[in-house]
């Protein structure tokens, strides 16, 4: 299919080193106005963290990044999203094709009631991959460091594992088919500390290979992984919850050298 | 009376259940119980009645009535292979037939594929179909099916005949409309339960099969659908059960002839139908031959029902297995 070319291959021209341009100008649910201007371009090789207080669009603006909001009835978006130089909103473009480039992770560990090795091999079987699954899926699930616990019960189902598993497998059926971008939504909240730390190991470790955009509300998490943060919060002025990005930038500088009145007072936790 | 956590001056209005809810409690045990034990007594009655009245049957001809092909009332011969058969050979067809439609029917009416209202009023058709009697069926069999399937079944016969499912011609009543309306008659059963089922799959699943870039029958064929396969083959097996059972409509259209056969377009019998045709002027060897039939076909549906619940709990039990 020719969107499948055009988007493996990058214009020339376009800046090398940006996965996602993300250029929002709205984005509505409905005649919901959820979120406004925002412009939150996603580096190659990088994490980009998104933090801001719940209800103001992290996870919409997340999801219209591999159009996985055209699922929801209404769902609207002003602006552009280019990917690869690609718009991914324009005409003719099949979001399916978008989603097998730029994979997911949600907030739920969401395994399909299949075997382990299934729910592995489930991303290389849908993109016709002829060649060794096998290896695929074990390389996957060692770098999502599941297969040392998983290794001997490759037929049990999915569904058997500890939530902390179950989430570690959805991470290995999303980067067993290698996609450019993974798109993670608080990947860890479900989840204990210790394995949180693994996922955020693991998310270090994928940095190498993948451009990664994660949404977390924890800020230590943010702080740990993420080089790039961006914030956003939410606009009560005109009567409705508009969310909208405040400031982006390097980490260290959205933590310690914040720019705006807003990013100080929600990094000291003066507001959630 | 139960313990109390008081602890002095505290101002918790935290106490035990009184002691009506606990009264509620039991007497909502009690009642479940009963009825569980009257439904079990119900079944253990019927067949201790029938297998009564079929005893002298089954004395005189034992294990042959169930090879036999003949029912000579006369001489007092009975056999209901052919029965046993025709019962089974346009269950499945039906089964096949009317499954095939009704999960495709659950899958248009529950992945969106029409808008919400219109999905209701298909919906609620369906639904309908169930509540046709049976006798409408047959008469509709007769007049519009049989009619409407001839001139292509006998077409079928002179030009491709010596296939086996299409042996013989078709000259009226015979397995074929019997198993067109059939079909429909369990279509109802096994489209509901399919659409339960599968609108009992998470939304978080579907999102997760998109997510890996699925188009929709990706996600509709690879996990939708068997996500929901336990409800769903719960609902074959109900709906297999229905046309195990299915008499006046199959009685009207089968054309109640002891033969076995392949073939599509010749007349057959099921023990339903054989039992709805015969018992009405059945004197007396007859009688008790009647209810060693009947007694065989509710140990198919028992059968069919046990095999079909353990297989359930079987594959459930794979899934949860660590
Ligand atoms: N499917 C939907 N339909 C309608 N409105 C929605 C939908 N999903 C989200 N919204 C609205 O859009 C706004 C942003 O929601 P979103 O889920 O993006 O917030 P969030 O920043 O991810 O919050 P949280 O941190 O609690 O997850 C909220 O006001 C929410 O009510
Ligand atoms: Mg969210």
């Amino acid at each position: 299919m020719s969107t499948a070319a055009v988007l493996r291959r990058p214009k020339t021209g376009t800046s090398s080193d940006i996965a996602i341009d993300c250029n929002v100008n709205k984005i509505f649910y409905g005649n919901f106005l959820a979120v406004r201007d925002s412009a939150v371009p996603i580096e190659k090789g990088k994490i980009t963290g998104f933090i801001g207080p719940s209800g103001c669009g992290k996870s919409t603006v997340l999801r219209s990044l591999n159009r996985m909001n055209d699922l929801i009835p209404g769902f609207r978006l002003e602006g552009k999203v280019d990917f690869l130089g690609q718009d991914i909103y324009a005409k003719g473009i099949d979001p399916v094709v978008v989603r097998r480039y730029i994979g997911m992770v949600f907030q739920q560990p969401n395994p399909f009631s299949m075997s382990i090795f299934d729910n592995v091999a489930f991303g290389l079987r849908l993109n016709r991959f002829k060649g060794d699954v096998e290896e695929k899926v074990e390389h996957a699930l060692r770098r999502a460091a599941l297969w040392d616990e998983v290794k001997d019960k490759l037929k049990a189902s999915g569904l058997s594992l500890s939530g902390g598993q179950q989430q570690r497998l959805c991470i290995a059926r999303a980067v067993a088919t290698e996609p450019t971008v993974l798109l993670m939504d608080e990947p860890c909240s479900a989840l204990d500390p210790i394995a949180t730390r693994r996922i955020e190991e693991l998310m270090l470790e994928l940095k190498k290979d993948y451009t990664i955009a994660l949404v977390t509300h924890n800020m230590q998490q943010a702080r740990r992984v993420a080089d790039v943060t961006a914030f956003f919060s939410v606009d009560i002025s005109k009567g409705g919850r508009t969310g909208f990005l405040v400031e982006i930038g390097d980490t260290n500088n959205i933590f310690d050298a914040p720019e705006t009145e807003l990013t100080k007072q929600y990094i000291r936790g003066e507001f959630s | 009376m139960s313990v109390q956590f008081v602890v002095p001056g505290s101002k918790s209005v935290s106490r035990p259940p009184s002691v009506a809810a606990y009264l509620v409690d039991r007497t909502f045990f009690f009642i479940a119980a009963l009825g569980a034990l009257i439904i079990i007594a119900l079944v253990a009655y019927i067949l201790w009645e029938i297998g009564g009245q079929a005893l002298p049957a089954i004395r005189t001809s034992g294990a042959k009535f169930l090879i036999n092909t003949g029912w000579d009332a006369q001489r007092g011969n009975f056999g209901i292979l052919p029965q046993i058969w025709g019962t089974l050979y346009s269950s499945l067809l039906a089964l096949a037939i009317g499954g095939f439609i009704g999960i495709t029917i659950a899958i248009f009416l529950t992945q969106d594929f029409l808008p919400p209202r219109i999905a209701v009023i298909f919906r609620t058709l369906i639904e309908m179909l169930a509540a046709i009697p049976s006798v409408v069926f047959g008469l509709w069999g007769i007049f519009v099916v049989i009619p409407f399937v001839r001139p292509g079944a006998n077409w079928l016969f002179e030009h491709a005949g010596f296939i086996p499912f299409f042996g013989s011609s078709l000259s009226g009543p015979g397995l074929l409309p019997a198993v067109i309306v059939l079909s429909i008659m369990i279509l109802p059963t096994v489209a509901a339960i399919s659409q339960d089922a599968i609108g009992l799959v998470p939304y978080k699943i579907k999102e997760a099969a998109y997510g890996m870039g699925a188009t929709r029958w990706e996600a509709i064929l690879k996990v939708i659908v068997p996500t929901a396969s336990g409800g769903i083959f719960s609902a074959l097996v109900l709906g297999f059960g229905r046309a195990l059972g299915e008499t006046m409509a199959l009685a009207m259209l089968i054309g109640n002839s002891n033969q076995i056969s392949l073939s599509l377009f010749s007349p057959a019998n099921t023990l339903a139908a054989l039992l709805a045709s015969n018992f009405p002027e059945a004197a007396q060897p007859e009688r008790q031959a009647l209810m060693y039939a009947a007694l065989v076909l509710l140990a198919i549906t028992l059968v069919v029902n046990v095999f079909g619940t353990l297989i359930l709990i079987w594959t459930s039990q794979k899934v949860a297995k660590a």
